[in-house]
């Protein structure tokens, strides 16, 4: 039993029942790129969105010279005590103004670097992430898990959406700021060190316990911020249970209950994001206690320098400017260090699903185009297992001749709605081949498969637009006389007619503002629309309303004529009446014939599913054709 | 006007006029915690202060203790240890307040969070299904999660913004004893400041919101991309899809962009008004100097100030940019905590029995409007033991009944009684002791299997494991890691629809109600499956009041009375047999599927004759 299998037709559960989904997801595993170091998922990164290398020596450059704007003011504050305003004889009035007005003119430049490097930094990051993020989606409809895993559907929607947010975050506040801030600390220490070396030092241990205290802060703080998410999805989940389940928690009057577990969910939340505060606010107040360690130190190692002679007055007063120069760029960039464990650690997932490989291979410019016209179909010796699993289908051979109307049966589990996806090409077969028209569909142009190839799945998908919309899906350029044909052919068109707006109704998310049925009827629509030659249907199970049940009848039945069609069928009354009826048991086909032959074979599979169905659903009575 | 210029109006609009608003959500946090406010407030003046008092510090020791040691060549050891101590203390209390100020913002914004987050969740238990049903799922969830953050939101950097305040006026203060003439530059300076803030957030904000949004589009597009990657996939659309995505995500770009672009004008703008600062007091200072009117430690101080005051100024616009978010987020937090409406409840209590429960609806009538009736004058009665299936086309009324049988609506005229008791006067959750619902969607919790079948109520794991028996979910759930103990829900397993199904059946099941209505509660399960189903509900539970919505000729079949409806009236009842004898709607309607077969079978014929 694989995982597709199990989702598709609702399980029957005969023991031994499937083993869990974790065993069974190995076919779909999703690379998320666990085994890249840093360095080199920043250079897979740049492989993917080249824009970020653009001026990126430019954007450098204008970087060191707007954070060597930050000495500007302490050198000028130095400069001015010391030839200013201490010199002896009086302040030196020309040379102030003169140092004020090159300080002035440093202070605009360095203003307008660090706005030409900030403003190209952001248009480099967003055009280069907005590129790695089209290209992930596009590869995300490429992979197989899409198709089969829908568990997995939410965590694909975040690597495109808040996973490259986070990246973008990154880059445009951290990436660039932490270089900012390691240039600037490094300014910072070769200005101290012109002016004094050993006060240079003096700074530096003062700030020693603050660097060698970072890796454990670092890793407290991206402990206690992990546990802030994993309580915000508990949060959300227990808010949800109100909402959601409001019928179930008032019919059972289990609302104390779920208030419990809220107030828990409440509670446990508030507690860890006032942990990950506190961890925040202890590590930030460490470089507030260093800077004035280093302080207190600068002005009385400076005092006794001073005795020595070694330092000026000025000296230790710019000092006094040059450490807190220091500490901002220091808590800046311990900051940033968090941060960007997350920032790459979102990069890795995005960069993963372009690392995944599309399991179909599209045959590109060499793909062959299928004739129109309804297709003959072939399976060569077909075999199917997912990678580590045992075989779901097994030397399938069958001949689906032009034009004729073939149902699939078979208990569930059975390998039919495998079949149904080799057709369409949703999977290739692990040996063996399928060949429409004689032309192995892996050599057949992609677009050319898809126009003449449809798959009507049982749940109707809508997109949440007007039915309008969703029917020429099936063909773009279809104008609305081309849909307003179709719903006459089908015979829709008085359902339609019925509709508060008609064509231009709106559906819903998922097509929710319909009903199962109604989904059904405009997905009938569509794929009439699309008009393929070989149509593959995947009969719904749960029931409709009846009278849409009749109307789905007929509009299927309308929809078909004029094609090959293959119908994974759950009713008997589907293989009724197709033109040939393929049982397949355990992975192999094991009967095949009309509905009329092979109910006679006492002792088949067929006959059995026959017997069971009829025993649910009763005979039909009071119909024509059970008075024969 | 272009496209461009009408988004940058739209823009614009956002960030006016909500300034008083968010002073008055300010207000109503400051009344709720009074306490942890005034202590992160006073953390931040601490903070505020000390940092001024750097200044001084630094100035003191430039006159008292620099500049003698280096005019005499020699001084006290005391001074330089009393350097040494104010540094030092200064620094720590410093620390101190920075603590105080960020832990006392975080234990208030996360304490108004949390208040707000019990106080909606419990008005959304409190409040009617009606109320339920006339908002969408993903308004409520987020009135609960971010709407809350969102109003609470300039809580973080209010605390820092008092302070700063504080440490202005403290500043400028200290810059008018030390000169006055340098003082007024630093006065010049701070509202210039104040005002590019607000220019700056002013200008942002409505880009900001407008990138929000994107961001959700992005998001919903995706959602829904992927969610229909089948019909995606095997029409050959992912290029449109593609496309489709695309044109968000480079919208999104640009609106980030042009947010960049914003912040790369104002941010160094706002660096480089103190540098100036600086730069104009210096060149006044000498001036101040060698006339003798101030000393050489005023201009440092002064400097110092203008250097470090200038910075925290920011957090002012922080939290007025935080406003328009807040505001909007309270107003829509307030509006769920405002509804009224609860459910009446009485104290009357099902009188004790066992077996099922007598229920009589009388003239039942309920709708949205008064014109727009779903059910139209209801009368049955279902004796204590017996079964009934309601079988009707879609809106027929089936599930309304349903929802009124439970009481998660009352209706609008009429009454429905168990044992002679009007559900109205019943004392909450007596109702729930005798009736259970299976709905046709099942709900699971966030919870493990025996927490989603007792939902928390005393039966052993015997009791569970026969309502898994019966509902033929014990083949299934004892395949799982954990049995009984596995987690299901959002963060757990997942189930297929079928056996989510079961997992609800046996929840109701496990209570031996007396009254029990599956709505449609089987569709998903296969139908082998659903006989085995019926066959134990009917061996396992004699006696029980059954209520049935049902399609299946089987399920129907086993009912005592069938009622048909249509347009919410009961237009024929008796035995499935007689109803199919009787009126032909009633065969129509149940024969519907076997019409679908009869029809392929004419098309058949057709070709064959062809």
């Amino acid at each position: 039993m694989t995982i597709a299998e199990d989702r598709a037709d609702d399980t029957a559960q005969p023991s031994p029942a499937p083993a869990t989904p974790r065993n069974r997801s190995n076919s779909t595993v999703l690379a998320t790129g666990e085994d890249m170091r840093a360095l080199q998922t920043i250079r897979r990164g740049l492989h993917y969105s080249p824009e970020l290398k653009e001026g990126l020596l430019g954007t450098l450059t204008l970087a060191v010279v707007a954070s060597s704007g930050q000495v500007v003011v302490p050198i000028a504050v130095q400069q001015t005590l010391d030839r200013g305003l201490s010199r002896a004889g009086g302040p030196d009035v020309s040379f102030t103004v003169l140092l004020g007005l090159v300080s002035l003119v440093a202070v605009l430049l360095t203003t307008w670097a660090s706005y030409a490097m900030t403003s190209r930094l952001f248009t480099t990051s967003e055009r280069g992430l907005a590129t790695l993020r089209i290209k992930a989606f596009r590869h995300v409809h490429d992979l197989p898990l899409l198709t089969q895993n829908t568990e997995r559907r939410g965590a694909l929607v975040a690597r495109v959406t808040s996973d490259v947010d986070q990246v973008s975050q990154f880059l445009v506040f951290g990436g660039l700021l932490f270089v900012v801030s390691v240039g600037q600390v490094a300014i910072a220490t070769v200005v101290m060190l012109v002016y004094s070396w050993q006060l240079t030092v003096v700074v530096w241990v003062c700030f020693a316990p603050l660097f060698l205290s970072l890796r454990f802060f670092q890793r407290k703080l991206s402990e206690s911020y992990s546990t802030v998410r994993r309580q915000v999805g508990a949060l959300l989940s227990a808010i949800s249970e109100p909402v959601v389940g409001a019928s179930v928690v008032r019919s059972y009057a289990v609302e104390s209950r779920t208030q419990a577990r809220i107030d828990e969910a409440v509670a446990r939340h508030q507690k860890a994001s006032v942990r990950a505060q506190s961890f925040t606010a202890f590590s930030f107040s460490l470089g507030g206690v260093s800077a004035g360690l280093a302080n207190a130190g600068v002005l009385v190692v400076g005092v006794w320098l001073g005795f020595a002679g070694d330092v000026s007055a000025g000296t230790v007063l710019a000092f006094a400017f040059l450490v807190s120069l220091f500490v901002g760029p220091v808590q800046v960039g311990t900051q940033i260090i968090t941060e960007a464990q997350n920032a790459i650690a979102g990069w890795r997932r995005v960069l993963g699903i372009l690392d995944t490989p599309a399991d179909l291979v599209d045959p590109g410019a060499s793909g062959r185009v299928l004739p129109r016209g309804p297709v003959d179909v072939r399976l060569d010796d077909v075999g199917f297992a997912y990678p580590g699993g045992p075989p779901v289908l097994s030397d399938v051979t069958l001949h689906i001749a032009a034009g004729s109307r073939v149902a699939v049966v078979g208990e569930t589990g059975s390998g039919k709605s495998t079949v149904a996806k080799l057709l369409t090409r949703l999977m290739d077969p692990s040996s063996g081949a399928v060949l429409l028209d004689d032309i192995d569909v892996r050599d057949v142009a992609e677009a050319s498969l898809r126009s003449s190839v449809v798959l009507v799945a049982q749940e109707g998908f809508l997109f949440d637009d007007t039915i309008m919309a969703n029917v020429r899906y099936g063909k773009l350029d279809a104008t609305e006389a081309d849909v307003r044909a179709s719903a006459d052919e089908l015979g829709l068109a008085d359902w339609l007619g019925a509709l508060p707006a008609g064509l231009a109704t709106r559906v819903g998310q998922r097509g929710e503002s319909l009903s199962a049925g109604e989904r059904q009827l405009v997905a009938l629509l569509r794929a009439h629309l699309a008009d393929p030659d070989l149509l593959v249907l995947d009969e719904a199970t749960s029931a409709v309303d009846p009278h849409l049940e009749m109307r789905i009848g007929r509009a299927l039945d309308r929809l078909m004529s004029g094609r090959t069609s293959v119908t994974i069928a759950h009713r008997m009354s589907t293989a009724e009446g197709a033109d040939e009826v393929v049982v397949v048991d355990r992975g192999r086909i094991v009967q095949r014939g009309p509905h009329a032959r092979l109910v006679t074979e006492a002792g088949g599979v067929y006959a059995g599913l026959h017997a069971s169905w009829t025993a649910q659903h009763g005979p039909a009575q009071h119909t024509p054709a059970q008075d024969d | 006007m272009s496209n461009a210029d009408r988004a940058e109006d739209r823009a614009e609009d956002r960030g006016r006029g909500s300034t008083r608003a968010g002073f008055a959500v300010l207000g109503v946090a400051i009344k709720r915690e009074p306490r942890v406010f005034a202590i992160s407030t006073i953390g931040s003046v601490l903070f505020g202060a000390l940092t001024v008092a750097d200044a001084w510090v630094l100035g003191w020791s430039t006159d008292h203790v620099v500049l003698p040691a280096f005019r005499d060549g020699e001084i006290d050891s005391g001074l330089l240890w009393a350097v040494l101590a104010l540094f030092l203390g200064v620094a720590l209390l410093r620390a101190v307040g920075i603590v105080a100020r960020r832990v006392g913002a975080g234990i208030m914004q996360f304490r108004l969070q949390a208040a707000s987050r019990r106080a909606v969740t419990r008005r959304y238990l409190a409040l009617p299904m009606e109320w339920h049903q006339r908002h969408p799922t993903g308004q409520l969830l987020s009135n609960a999660n971010s709407d809350v953050e969102a109003a609470w939101s300039p809580i973080a950097p209010l605390p820092m913004a008092v302070g700063t305040v504080a440490m202005m006026v403290i500043a400028v203060g200290q810059m008018l004893v030390a000169d006055l003439v340098l003082a007024l530059v630093g006065l010049l300076i701070f509202p210039v400041i104040i005002a590019t803030n607000v220019v700056y957030q002013n200008r942002s904000q409505g880009w900001a919101t407008r990138a929000q949004e994107l961001r959700a589009e992005v998001s919903e597009i995706a959602h829904e991309s992927f969610d229909g990657a089948l019909v995606v996939k095997t029409l050959g659309r992912e290029p449109q899809e593609t496309e489709r995505f695309a044109a968000r995500a480079l919208e999104l770009r640009d609106t980030n962009i042009r947010i960049g672009r914003i912040r790369a004008a104002f941010d160094p703008v706002l660096a480089a008004l103190p540098n100036i600062g600086v730069l104009v007091v210096l060149a006044a200072g000498v001036e101040r100097v060698s006339s003798g009117a101030a000393a050489p430690g005023d201009v440092v101080t002064v400097a110092y100030l203008l250097t470090i005051v200038s910075f925290p100024i920011r957090s002012i616009g922080w939290l007025l940019g935080e406003f328009p978010r807040s505001v909007v987020g309270y107003r829509r937090v307030q509006a769920v905590l405002e509804t009224q409406g609860e459910l009446p409840y009485g104290d009357a209590a099902v009188p004790a029995g066992d077996g099922g429960a007598a229920i009589e609806v009388a003239d039942l009538v309920y709708g949205y409007t008064p014109e727009q009736r779903l059910l139209d004058g209801l009368s049955f009665g279902v004796a204590p033991g017996r079964t009934v299936a309601l079988v009707g086309a879609t809106a027929s009324g089936k599930s309304t009944l349903t929802t009124l049988l439970t009481r998660l609506v009352d209706p609008a005229s009429g009454a429905i009684t168990v044992d002679g008791t009007d559900l109205r006067e019943l004392a909450p959750g007596e109702l729930a002791r005798v009736m259970a619902i299976v709905p046709q969607t099942p709900f699971l919790f966030d919870d493990t299997v025996r927490g989603n079948i007792t939902l928390g109520a005393d039966y052993s794991d015997e009791e569970v494991w026969s309502a898994l028996r019966t509902a033929q979910a014990d083949g299934f759930v004892g395949a799982l890691g954990d049995g009984l103990s596995t987690r299901l829900g959002e963060r757990g397993t997942s189930l297929s629809g079928g056996q989510r199904q079961r997992i609800s059946l046996a929840r109701a099941l496990v209570r031996r109600p007396r009254v029990l209505i599956l709505d449609d509660a089987t569709s998903a399960v296969d139908p082998e499956v659903e006989q085995r189903i019926l066959a134990g509900l009917r061996q396992g539970s004699e006696g029980t009041t059954l209520v049935v919505v049902a399609y299946r000729k089987a399920t129907i079949g086993l009912a005592d009375e069938v009622l048909h409806l249509a347009d919410g009236r009961i237009v024929e009842r008796g035995t499935h047999a007689e109803l199919l004898d009787r009126s032909p709607a009633y065969s129509r309607l149940v024969n519907a599927y076997e019409h679908s077969t009869e029809h392929q079978t004419d098309h058949q014929a057709e070709q064959v004759t062809r």
